[in-house]
Protein backbone atom coordinates (compact mmCIF):
# COMPACT_ATOMS: atom_id res chain seq x y z
CA UNK A 1 0.00 0.00 0.00
CA UNK A 2 1.48 3.24 -0.83
CA UNK A 3 0.62 4.63 2.29
CA UNK A 4 2.47 8.19 1.34
CA UNK A 5 0.83 8.80 -1.78
CA UNK A 6 -1.37 12.03 -1.92
CA UNK A 7 -4.66 9.98 -2.73
CA UNK A 8 -4.31 7.63 0.02
CA UNK A 9 -3.31 10.64 2.47
CA UNK A 10 -6.61 12.43 1.55
CA UNK A 11 -8.71 8.77 2.16
CA UNK A 12 -7.36 8.87 5.35
CA UNK A 13 -8.21 12.65 6.29
CA UNK A 14 -11.69 11.56 5.39
CA UNK A 15 -11.96 8.07 7.91
CA UNK A 16 -10.70 11.12 10.42
CA UNK A 17 -13.31 13.49 9.34
CA UNK A 18 -15.65 10.57 9.90
CA UNK A 19 -14.43 9.98 12.80
CA UNK A 20 -14.88 14.02 14.18
CA UNK A 21 -18.05 14.05 13.31
CA UNK A 22 -19.36 11.31 15.08
CA UNK A 23 -17.83 12.44 18.19
CA UNK A 24 -18.10 15.59 18.10
CA UNK A 25 -20.83 17.48 16.62
CA UNK A 26 -22.80 16.96 19.85
CA UNK A 27 -20.22 18.23 21.93
CA UNK A 28 -20.94 21.00 24.49
CA UNK A 29 -18.85 23.52 23.39
CA UNK A 30 -19.65 22.96 20.04
CA UNK A 31 -23.03 23.44 20.43
CA UNK A 32 -22.60 26.68 22.21
CA UNK A 33 -20.88 27.78 20.03
CA UNK A 34 -21.69 26.62 16.53
CA UNK A 35 -25.45 27.27 17.10
CA UNK A 36 -27.03 28.50 20.17
CA UNK A 37 -24.82 31.75 20.37
CA UNK A 38 -24.70 32.53 16.78
CA UNK A 39 -28.66 32.47 16.92
CA UNK A 40 -29.11 34.24 19.90
CA UNK A 41 -26.48 36.97 18.37
CA UNK A 42 -28.64 37.07 14.90
CA UNK A 43 -32.11 37.63 17.28
CA UNK A 44 -30.10 40.22 18.92
CA UNK A 45 -29.36 41.73 15.93
CA UNK A 46 -32.68 41.79 14.00
CA UNK A 47 -35.22 41.75 17.17
CA UNK A 48 -36.99 45.16 17.08
CA UNK A 49 -35.24 46.41 13.83
CA UNK A 50 -37.31 47.27 10.62
CA UNK A 51 -34.51 45.17 8.26
CA UNK A 52 -35.36 44.01 5.11
CA UNK A 53 -35.88 40.16 4.84
CA UNK A 54 -32.31 40.07 2.39
CA UNK A 55 -30.44 41.40 4.71
CA UNK A 56 -31.35 39.88 7.48
CA UNK A 57 -30.90 36.72 5.87
CA UNK A 58 -27.30 37.55 5.00
CA UNK A 59 -26.97 38.00 8.46
CA UNK A 60 -28.39 34.72 9.21
CA UNK A 61 -27.07 33.08 6.82
CA UNK A 62 -23.43 34.61 7.18
CA UNK A 63 -23.75 34.11 11.34
CA UNK A 64 -24.78 30.47 10.85
CA UNK A 65 -21.95 29.70 8.38
CA UNK A 66 -18.92 31.84 10.12
CA UNK A 67 -19.93 30.27 13.41
CA UNK A 68 -20.41 26.35 12.96
CA UNK A 69 -18.10 25.83 10.15
CA UNK A 70 -15.34 27.35 12.81
CA UNK A 71 -17.07 25.39 15.81
CA UNK A 72 -15.52 21.73 15.60
CA UNK A 73 -12.71 22.68 14.18
CA UNK A 74 -10.81 24.33 17.24
CA UNK A 75 -12.30 21.87 19.94
CA UNK A 76 -10.77 18.33 18.09
CA UNK A 77 -6.54 19.04 19.07
CA UNK A 78 -7.38 20.35 22.51
CA UNK A 79 -9.87 17.68 23.36
CA UNK A 80 -7.63 14.65 21.42
CA UNK A 81 -4.48 15.89 23.83
CA UNK A 82 -6.55 15.63 26.49
CA UNK A 83 -8.10 12.64 25.91
CA UNK A 84 -4.23 11.23 24.55
CA UNK A 85 -6.49 9.87 21.47
CA UNK A 86 -3.43 12.77 19.46
CA UNK A 87 -0.84 10.23 20.35
CA UNK A 88 -2.54 7.40 18.43
CA UNK A 89 -3.21 9.46 15.60
CA UNK A 90 0.47 10.62 15.24
CA UNK A 91 1.34 7.46 15.53
CA UNK A 92 -0.49 6.12 12.62
CA UNK A 93 1.19 6.79 9.05
CA UNK A 94 -0.99 9.49 8.62
CA UNK A 95 0.30 12.91 8.18
CA UNK A 96 -0.04 15.60 10.20
CA UNK A 97 -1.37 17.89 7.12
CA UNK A 98 -3.70 14.92 6.44
CA UNK A 99 -4.79 14.98 9.92
CA UNK A 100 -5.88 18.59 9.88
CA UNK A 101 -7.70 18.49 6.20
CA UNK A 102 -9.50 15.11 7.99
CA UNK A 103 -10.45 18.12 10.59
CA UNK A 104 -11.06 21.06 8.33
CA UNK A 105 -13.51 18.76 6.16
CA UNK A 106 -15.14 17.25 9.12
CA UNK A 107 -15.68 21.34 10.45
CA UNK A 108 -16.89 21.94 6.66
CA UNK A 109 -19.60 19.55 6.48
CA UNK A 110 -20.99 20.06 9.67
CA UNK A 111 -20.80 24.16 9.30
CA UNK A 112 -22.36 23.55 5.11
CA UNK A 113 -24.94 21.58 6.75
CA UNK A 114 -26.38 24.02 9.18
CA UNK A 115 -26.08 27.18 6.80
CA UNK A 116 -28.12 24.67 4.44
CA UNK A 117 -31.03 25.08 7.38
CA UNK A 118 -30.68 28.74 7.54
CA UNK A 119 -30.75 28.85 3.41
CA UNK A 120 -33.87 27.09 3.99
CA UNK A 121 -35.74 29.13 6.57
CA UNK A 122 -34.38 32.10 4.57
CA UNK A 123 -36.35 30.36 1.58
CA UNK A 124 -39.50 29.77 3.48
CA UNK A 125 -39.44 33.33 4.32
CA UNK A 126 -39.34 34.48 0.98
CA UNK A 127 -36.14 35.42 -0.04
CA UNK A 128 -35.44 35.79 -3.91
CA UNK A 129 -31.88 33.65 -4.31
CA UNK A 130 -31.12 35.59 -8.10
CA UNK A 131 -28.22 33.24 -8.61
CA UNK A 132 -28.59 29.79 -6.68
CA UNK A 133 -24.78 28.46 -8.45
CA UNK A 134 -23.14 31.85 -6.94
CA UNK A 135 -24.61 31.36 -3.30
CA UNK A 136 -24.24 27.81 -3.57
CA UNK A 137 -20.02 28.04 -4.84
CA UNK A 138 -19.93 30.84 -2.03
CA UNK A 139 -21.43 28.54 0.76
CA UNK A 140 -19.03 25.79 0.24
CA UNK A 141 -15.99 28.20 -0.07
CA UNK A 142 -16.99 30.22 2.47
CA UNK A 143 -17.39 26.59 4.97
CA UNK A 144 -14.19 25.25 3.76
CA UNK A 145 -12.08 29.01 4.42
CA UNK A 146 -13.81 29.03 8.09
CA UNK A 147 -13.19 25.42 8.94
CA UNK A 148 -9.24 26.34 7.92
CA UNK A 149 -9.56 29.04 9.81
CA UNK A 150 -10.77 27.44 13.02
CA UNK A 151 -8.28 24.78 12.43
CA UNK A 152 -5.63 27.44 12.71
CA UNK A 153 -7.16 28.62 15.99
CA UNK A 154 -6.27 25.22 17.56
CA UNK A 155 -2.75 25.38 16.74
CA UNK A 156 -1.48 28.21 19.12
CA UNK A 157 -0.76 27.87 21.94
CA UNK A 158 -0.61 24.54 22.18
CA UNK A 159 -3.20 23.55 24.95
CA UNK A 160 -5.12 20.48 25.77
CA UNK A 161 -8.01 22.86 27.69
CA UNK A 162 -10.79 22.99 24.63
CA UNK A 163 -12.12 26.08 26.59
CA UNK A 164 -8.47 27.92 26.62
CA UNK A 165 -8.95 27.82 22.68
CA UNK A 166 -12.62 28.36 22.17
CA UNK A 167 -11.99 31.48 24.59
CA UNK A 168 -9.35 32.85 22.22
CA UNK A 169 -11.22 31.63 18.96
CA UNK A 170 -14.36 33.62 20.20
CA UNK A 171 -11.91 36.57 21.15
CA UNK A 172 -11.05 36.52 17.21
CA UNK A 173 -14.65 35.29 15.53
CA UNK A 174 -16.69 38.56 17.31
CA UNK A 175 -14.84 41.68 15.63
CA UNK A 176 -14.64 39.87 12.63
CA UNK A 177 -18.40 39.62 12.62
CA UNK A 178 -18.69 43.25 13.54
CA UNK A 179 -16.45 44.23 10.93
CA UNK A 180 -17.64 41.81 8.11
CA UNK A 181 -20.94 43.62 7.36
CA UNK A 182 -23.31 40.47 8.18
CA UNK A 183 -25.84 43.04 9.30
CA UNK A 184 -25.52 46.73 9.24
CA UNK A 185 -23.38 47.17 5.74
CA UNK A 186 -19.88 48.46 5.84
CA UNK A 187 -19.15 51.92 4.03
CA UNK A 188 -16.11 54.41 3.57
CA UNK A 189 -13.24 54.26 5.55
CA UNK A 190 -14.61 50.85 7.59
CA UNK A 191 -14.14 49.05 4.07
CA UNK A 192 -10.25 48.57 4.51
CA UNK A 193 -10.83 47.46 8.08
CA UNK A 194 -14.08 45.25 6.61
CA UNK A 195 -11.56 43.55 3.43
CA UNK A 196 -8.86 41.98 6.25
CA UNK A 197 -11.87 39.82 7.23
CA UNK A 198 -13.04 36.66 5.06
CA UNK A 199 -16.19 36.95 5.98
CA UNK A 200 -17.24 40.29 4.14
CA UNK A 201 -16.36 38.48 0.94
CA UNK A 202 -19.06 35.66 2.09
CA UNK A 203 -21.74 38.46 3.19
CA UNK A 204 -20.79 40.33 -0.14
CA UNK A 205 -21.72 37.61 -2.02
CA UNK A 206 -25.14 36.86 -0.42
CA UNK A 207 -25.50 40.50 -1.30
CA UNK A 208 -25.36 39.53 -4.67
CA UNK A 209 -27.28 36.85 -4.95
CA UNK A 210 -30.28 38.49 -2.98
CA UNK A 211 -30.21 41.97 -3.25
CA UNK A 212 -28.36 42.18 -6.85
CA UNK A 213 -25.63 44.31 -6.21
CA UNK A 214 -21.73 44.08 -4.14
CA UNK A 215 -19.09 46.00 -3.37
CA UNK A 216 -16.39 43.84 -4.97
CA UNK A 217 -16.67 41.62 -8.10
CA UNK A 218 -18.46 38.00 -7.82
CA UNK A 219 -14.95 36.55 -8.70
CA UNK A 220 -13.52 38.76 -6.29
CA UNK A 221 -15.69 37.57 -3.60
CA UNK A 222 -14.25 33.86 -4.78
CA UNK A 223 -10.43 34.82 -5.07
CA UNK A 224 -10.28 36.21 -1.60
CA UNK A 225 -12.44 32.98 -0.09
CA UNK A 226 -10.17 31.15 -2.06
CA UNK A 227 -6.86 32.77 -0.72
CA UNK A 228 -7.61 32.75 2.39
CA UNK A 229 -8.45 29.55 2.52
CA UNK A 230 -4.78 28.24 1.56
CA UNK A 231 -3.02 30.71 4.48
CA UNK A 232 -5.16 29.99 6.98
CA UNK A 233 -4.09 25.69 5.80
CA UNK A 234 -1.14 26.41 5.23
CA UNK A 235 0.15 28.56 8.59
CA UNK A 236 -1.93 26.17 10.11
CA UNK A 237 -0.59 23.49 9.06
CA UNK A 238 3.21 25.22 10.01
CA UNK A 239 2.00 25.84 13.25
CA UNK A 240 0.44 22.60 14.35
CA UNK A 241 3.37 20.82 12.79
CA UNK A 242 5.67 22.87 15.44
CA UNK A 243 3.51 22.67 18.21
CA UNK A 244 2.53 19.14 18.05
CA UNK A 245 5.62 17.79 20.20
CA UNK A 246 5.00 20.62 22.77
CA UNK A 247 1.14 19.07 22.68
CA UNK A 248 2.46 15.41 23.03
CA UNK A 249 4.95 15.94 25.65
CA UNK B 1 20.19 -12.23 11.77
CA UNK B 2 18.31 -9.55 10.76
CA UNK B 3 17.42 -6.53 12.37
CA UNK B 4 13.64 -4.77 13.10
CA UNK B 5 14.99 -1.93 15.46
CA UNK B 6 17.91 -0.34 14.96
CA UNK B 7 18.55 2.52 17.45
CA UNK B 8 21.78 4.99 16.77
CA UNK B 9 23.00 7.85 19.67
CA UNK B 10 19.70 8.58 20.23
CA UNK B 11 19.34 11.48 23.02
CA UNK B 12 16.14 13.41 23.73
CA UNK B 13 16.25 16.73 25.49
CA UNK B 14 13.49 18.37 27.71
CA UNK B 15 14.89 21.84 28.84
CA UNK B 16 17.42 20.90 31.10
CA UNK B 17 16.40 17.25 31.51
CA UNK B 18 18.09 14.59 29.43
CA UNK B 19 15.58 11.94 29.09
CA UNK B 20 17.52 9.75 26.65
CA UNK B 21 20.98 9.98 26.69
CA UNK B 22 23.06 8.87 23.51
CA UNK B 23 21.71 5.27 23.66
CA UNK B 24 22.05 2.25 21.00
CA UNK B 25 20.59 -0.92 20.60
CA UNK B 26 19.65 -3.19 17.94
CA UNK B 27 16.20 -5.38 17.72
CA UNK B 28 16.49 -8.82 15.79
CA UNK B 29 13.50 -9.34 13.96
CA UNK B 30 10.94 -12.27 15.34
CA UNK B 31 12.71 -11.48 19.17
CA UNK B 32 10.61 -10.32 21.71
CA UNK B 33 12.39 -7.10 23.48
CA UNK B 34 11.98 -5.58 27.14
CA UNK B 35 12.86 -2.68 27.81
CA UNK B 36 13.03 -1.78 31.57
CA UNK B 37 13.56 0.86 33.64
CA UNK B 38 12.07 3.14 37.19
CA UNK B 39 9.87 5.37 36.19
CA UNK B 40 11.43 8.42 34.44
CA UNK B 41 14.49 6.47 33.19
CA UNK B 42 13.26 7.42 29.42
CA UNK B 43 11.36 4.02 28.51
CA UNK B 44 8.51 5.45 27.41
CA UNK B 45 10.47 8.78 25.66
CA UNK B 46 12.24 6.09 23.55
CA UNK B 47 9.14 4.34 22.42
CA UNK B 48 7.31 7.85 21.53
CA UNK B 49 10.55 8.41 19.29
CA UNK B 50 10.63 4.99 17.88
CA UNK B 51 6.58 5.43 16.85
CA UNK B 52 7.37 8.61 15.32
CA UNK B 53 5.17 10.82 18.13
CA UNK B 54 8.34 13.01 18.90
CA UNK B 55 11.71 13.82 17.52
CA UNK B 56 14.75 13.31 19.06
CA UNK B 57 17.51 16.09 19.64
CA UNK B 58 19.71 13.93 18.01
CA UNK B 59 21.20 10.43 17.12
CA UNK B 60 18.94 7.81 14.44
CA UNK B 61 16.29 5.24 14.46
CA UNK B 62 15.17 2.79 11.65
CA UNK B 63 12.24 0.34 11.72
CA UNK B 64 12.75 -2.11 8.99
CA UNK B 65 15.73 -0.07 7.80
CA UNK B 66 13.24 3.02 7.17
CA UNK B 67 14.38 6.08 9.17
CA UNK B 68 11.91 7.05 11.69
CA UNK B 69 12.77 10.55 10.86
CA UNK B 70 13.20 10.28 7.05
CA UNK B 71 10.24 8.45 6.02
CA UNK B 72 7.91 8.11 8.55
CA UNK B 73 5.30 6.80 7.30
CA UNK B 74 6.76 4.01 5.74
CA UNK B 75 8.30 3.03 9.18
CA UNK B 76 4.70 3.32 10.72
CA UNK B 77 3.29 1.90 8.21
CA UNK B 78 4.68 -1.42 9.77
CA UNK B 79 4.17 -0.62 13.10
CA UNK B 80 1.52 -0.82 15.80
CA UNK B 81 1.69 0.83 19.53
CA UNK B 82 -0.50 0.17 22.31
CA UNK B 83 0.73 3.10 24.56
CA UNK B 84 1.01 3.43 28.53
CA UNK B 85 -1.60 6.37 28.17
CA UNK B 86 -3.88 6.47 25.16
CA UNK B 87 -7.12 5.50 24.71
CA UNK B 88 -9.46 4.01 22.45
CA UNK B 89 -12.34 6.61 21.67
CA UNK B 90 -14.39 6.46 24.19
CA UNK B 91 -17.59 7.86 22.02
CA UNK B 92 -16.85 5.38 19.14
CA UNK B 93 -18.29 1.71 19.24
CA UNK B 94 -15.55 -0.79 19.76
CA UNK B 95 -16.36 -1.81 15.76
CA UNK B 96 -16.26 1.89 15.05
CA UNK B 97 -12.79 2.05 16.63
CA UNK B 98 -11.24 -1.26 15.05
CA UNK B 99 -12.43 0.32 11.25
CA UNK B 100 -11.15 4.11 11.99
CA UNK B 101 -7.84 1.97 12.90
CA UNK B 102 -8.06 0.01 9.93
CA UNK B 103 -8.86 3.31 7.63
CA UNK B 104 -5.66 4.93 8.87
CA UNK B 105 -3.80 1.84 7.82
CA UNK B 106 -5.08 1.60 4.68
CA UNK B 107 -7.01 -2.05 5.43
CA UNK B 108 -8.90 -3.20 2.50
CA UNK B 109 -12.84 -2.75 4.01
CA UNK B 110 -13.62 -6.98 3.60
CA UNK B 111 -10.14 -7.44 5.33
CA UNK B 112 -10.51 -5.11 8.30
CA UNK B 113 -14.27 -6.25 8.69
CA UNK B 114 -12.93 -10.14 8.87
CA UNK B 115 -10.01 -9.23 11.29
CA UNK B 116 -11.81 -6.95 13.38
CA UNK B 117 -14.56 -9.57 13.63
CA UNK B 118 -11.79 -12.29 14.37
CA UNK B 119 -9.99 -10.18 16.68
CA UNK B 120 -13.36 -8.93 18.99
CA UNK B 121 -14.06 -12.75 19.21
CA UNK B 122 -10.62 -14.07 20.34
CA UNK B 123 -10.43 -10.77 22.92
CA UNK B 124 -13.85 -11.74 24.00
CA UNK B 125 -15.55 -8.29 22.60
CA UNK B 126 -17.56 -9.44 20.33
CA UNK B 127 -20.93 -9.47 22.28
CA UNK B 128 -20.17 -5.54 23.13
CA UNK B 129 -18.89 -4.40 19.60
CA UNK B 130 -21.59 -2.18 19.45
CA UNK B 131 -20.95 -0.43 22.89
CA UNK B 132 -19.31 2.69 22.97
CA UNK B 133 -15.71 2.37 24.46
CA UNK B 134 -17.01 4.48 27.48
CA UNK B 135 -18.77 1.95 29.03
CA UNK B 136 -15.35 -0.87 29.52
CA UNK B 137 -13.82 -1.43 32.35
CA UNK B 138 -9.93 -0.93 32.50
CA UNK B 139 -9.10 -4.65 30.73
CA UNK B 140 -12.37 -4.11 28.19
CA UNK B 141 -10.55 -1.51 27.17
CA UNK B 142 -6.71 -2.23 27.10
CA UNK B 143 -8.29 -5.67 25.37
CA UNK B 144 -9.48 -3.01 22.56
CA UNK B 145 -6.43 -1.11 22.18
CA UNK B 146 -4.40 -4.14 22.07
CA UNK B 147 -7.40 -5.80 19.17
CA UNK B 148 -6.97 -1.90 17.41
CA UNK B 149 -2.75 -2.28 17.64
CA UNK B 150 -3.55 -5.85 16.08
CA UNK B 151 -5.68 -5.38 13.58
CA UNK B 152 -2.91 -4.33 10.77
CA UNK B 153 -0.66 -7.17 11.26
CA UNK B 154 2.22 -5.16 12.43
CA UNK B 155 5.13 -6.54 11.51
CA UNK B 156 6.95 -4.70 14.75
CA UNK B 157 4.58 -4.30 17.69
CA UNK B 158 5.32 -1.53 20.53
CA UNK B 159 4.00 -2.33 23.73
CA UNK B 160 4.23 0.02 26.44
CA UNK B 161 3.22 -0.91 29.97
CA UNK B 162 0.37 -3.19 28.12
CA UNK B 163 -0.30 -5.25 31.66
CA UNK B 164 0.10 -2.81 33.76
CA UNK B 165 -3.01 -2.44 36.65
CA UNK B 166 -5.06 -5.11 34.60
CA UNK B 167 -6.73 -8.09 36.22
CA UNK B 168 -4.65 -11.68 36.45
CA UNK B 169 -7.18 -13.30 33.99
CA UNK B 170 -6.59 -10.07 31.79
CA UNK B 171 -2.92 -10.01 31.66
CA UNK B 172 -2.11 -13.34 31.35
CA UNK B 173 -4.88 -13.11 28.25
CA UNK B 174 -2.77 -10.35 26.98
CA UNK B 175 0.40 -12.39 27.34
CA UNK B 176 -0.85 -14.95 25.99
CA UNK B 177 -1.87 -13.31 23.09
CA UNK B 178 1.45 -11.59 22.90
CA UNK B 179 3.49 -15.03 22.68
CA UNK B 180 1.12 -16.23 19.99
CA UNK B 181 1.46 -13.38 17.54
CA UNK B 182 5.62 -13.23 18.26
CA UNK B 183 5.38 -16.99 17.43
CA UNK B 184 3.44 -15.71 14.04
CA UNK B 185 6.52 -13.33 13.33
CA UNK B 186 5.91 -10.02 14.80
CA UNK B 187 8.45 -8.56 16.65
CA UNK B 188 7.32 -7.00 19.98
CA UNK B 189 9.10 -4.04 21.75
CA UNK B 190 8.12 -4.51 25.41
CA UNK B 191 7.83 -1.82 28.41
CA UNK B 192 7.31 -3.29 31.27
CA UNK B 193 7.94 -2.95 34.99
CA UNK B 194 6.47 -6.22 35.75
CA UNK B 195 10.28 -8.10 36.21
CA UNK B 196 8.04 -12.02 35.99
CA UNK B 197 6.13 -10.53 32.83
CA UNK B 198 9.58 -9.90 31.39
CA UNK B 199 11.52 -13.05 32.29
CA UNK B 200 8.43 -14.83 30.93
CA UNK B 201 8.07 -13.08 27.59
CA UNK B 202 11.49 -11.82 26.60
CA UNK B 203 14.20 -12.94 24.24
CA UNK B 204 16.37 -10.25 25.66
CA UNK B 205 16.09 -7.12 27.79
CA UNK B 206 17.61 -3.51 27.80
CA UNK B 207 17.64 -1.90 31.48
CA UNK B 208 17.94 1.69 31.17
CA UNK B 209 18.27 4.36 34.02
CA UNK B 210 18.48 8.26 33.60
CA UNK B 211 18.21 7.88 29.86
CA UNK B 212 21.18 5.36 29.42
CA UNK B 213 21.43 1.71 28.74
CA UNK B 214 22.75 -0.06 32.01
CA UNK B 215 22.74 -3.55 30.19
CA UNK B 216 21.16 -5.57 27.52
CA UNK B 217 20.67 -9.66 27.72
CA UNK B 218 19.03 -12.33 27.68
CA UNK B 219 16.99 -13.01 31.11
CA UNK B 220 19.41 -15.98 32.14
CA UNK B 221 22.79 -14.52 31.04
CA UNK B 222 21.99 -11.13 33.18
CA UNK B 223 21.49 -13.24 36.07
CA UNK B 224 24.13 -15.85 35.73
CA UNK B 225 26.72 -12.34 35.34
CA UNK B 226 25.30 -11.14 38.48
CA UNK B 227 27.65 -14.00 40.53
CA UNK B 228 27.40 -11.61 43.57
CA UNK B 229 23.65 -12.09 43.74
CA UNK B 230 24.22 -15.78 44.13
CA UNK B 231 22.96 -16.51 47.47
CA UNK B 232 22.67 -19.27 49.84
CA UNK B 233 18.87 -19.63 52.20
CA UNK B 234 19.08 -21.18 55.26
CA UNK B 235 17.17 -21.83 58.54
CA UNK B 236 18.00 -23.58 61.60
CA UNK B 237 16.12 -24.88 64.48
CA UNK B 238 16.89 -22.42 67.07
CA UNK B 239 17.12 -18.22 66.37
CA UNK B 240 20.80 -17.04 65.08
CA UNK B 241 22.47 -13.73 65.24
CA UNK B 242 22.60 -12.31 61.16
CA UNK B 243 25.34 -10.56 61.87
CA UNK B 244 27.56 -14.07 62.89
CA UNK B 245 26.55 -15.27 59.74
CA UNK B 246 27.22 -12.17 57.79
CA UNK B 247 31.48 -12.96 59.08
CA UNK B 248 31.46 -16.05 57.41
CA UNK B 249 34.26 -16.00 54.21
CA UNK B 250 32.69 -14.98 50.74
CA UNK B 251 29.44 -13.88 52.11
CA UNK B 252 28.74 -10.14 51.02
CA UNK B 253 25.53 -9.80 52.58
CA UNK B 254 23.59 -11.53 55.15
CA UNK B 255 19.60 -10.87 55.39
CA UNK B 256 16.65 -12.02 57.80
CA UNK B 257 13.83 -13.01 55.33
CA UNK B 258 10.76 -14.64 57.36
CA UNK B 259 12.32 -17.78 59.30
CA UNK B 260 15.24 -18.05 56.62
CA UNK B 261 18.32 -16.56 56.83
CA UNK B 262 19.49 -15.29 52.79
CA UNK B 263 23.96 -15.36 52.61
CA UNK B 264 24.70 -13.27 49.20
CA UNK B 265 27.91 -15.11 48.10
CA UNK B 266 29.75 -15.53 45.46
CA UNK B 267 31.07 -19.14 46.26
CA UNK B 268 28.09 -20.90 47.02
CA UNK B 269 29.85 -24.28 47.69
CA UNK B 270 32.15 -22.81 50.07
CA UNK B 271 29.11 -21.01 52.02
CA UNK B 272 27.50 -24.25 52.11
CA UNK B 273 30.14 -25.62 53.85
CA UNK B 274 31.36 -22.69 56.15
CA UNK B 275 27.45 -23.09 57.30
CA UNK B 276 27.71 -26.84 58.03
CA UNK B 277 30.48 -26.03 60.16
CA UNK B 278 28.69 -23.24 61.97
CA UNK B 279 25.64 -25.69 63.00
CA UNK B 280 28.25 -28.08 64.32
CA UNK B 281 29.93 -25.90 66.09
CA UNK B 282 27.45 -24.50 67.59
CA UNK B 283 24.94 -27.87 68.37
CA UNK B 284 22.41 -25.83 65.57
CA UNK B 285 20.28 -28.63 63.29
CA UNK B 286 19.77 -27.37 59.75
CA UNK B 287 16.08 -27.50 58.82
CA UNK B 288 16.26 -26.35 55.67
CA UNK B 289 19.06 -25.11 53.30
CA UNK B 290 18.60 -24.03 49.55
CA UNK B 291 20.60 -22.29 46.84
CA UNK B 292 19.25 -19.63 44.39
CA UNK B 293 19.95 -18.02 41.71
CA UNK B 294 19.51 -14.20 41.39
CA UNK B 295 16.58 -13.19 40.53
CA UNK B 296 15.83 -10.63 37.45
CA UNK B 297 14.76 -8.17 39.86
CA UNK B 298 17.57 -8.76 41.73
CA UNK B 299 20.01 -8.08 38.89
CA UNK B 300 17.77 -5.01 37.78
CA UNK B 301 17.64 -3.74 41.36
CA UNK B 302 21.60 -3.93 41.26
CA UNK B 303 22.23 -2.20 37.92
CA UNK B 304 20.04 0.37 38.73
CA UNK B 305 21.91 1.06 42.05
CA UNK B 306 25.48 0.54 40.21
CA UNK B 307 23.96 3.20 37.77
CA UNK B 308 22.69 5.71 40.20
CA UNK B 309 26.38 5.32 41.96
CA UNK B 310 24.82 3.93 45.15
Amino acid sequence: MPEYQFLEQVKRAFAIAKKDLRIYYKRGPVVIFGLIMPFFLFLAFSIGRSMPIEQLFTGLLGMAIFFSSMSIGPAIVPFEARSKNLERLVSAPVAVWAILIGDVIASFLYGFSISIVSLIIGLVLGVTITNALVLCLGMILAAFCFASFGVLLSAYPPTDIPSTVMMISNLVKFPLVFISGVFIPISGSGRIIASVSPLTYFTDLVNYCTEGNSYYSVFGDFAALIGFTLLFLVVAIKIHQKTLPERLS
Amino acid sequence: METSIEVKDLTKNYGEITAVNHIDFEVRKGEIFGFLGPNGAGKTTTIRILTGVIKPNSGTAAIMSYDILKEPLKAKQIISVVPEMANAYIDLTAWQNLMLIGELYGVPQRKRQERAEHLLREFELYERRNHLARGFSKGMKQKLILCMAMLTEPQVLFLDEPTSGLDVESARLIRDTIRQYNKDGTTVFLSTHNMEEANQLCDRIAIINYGRIAAIDSPENLRMESSSLKSVEISFDKPVPVNELSKIPNVTEAKKIGDKIRLYTDEPHSTINSLTDYARSKGLTIVSLNTLAPTLEDVFIKLIKEHRGD
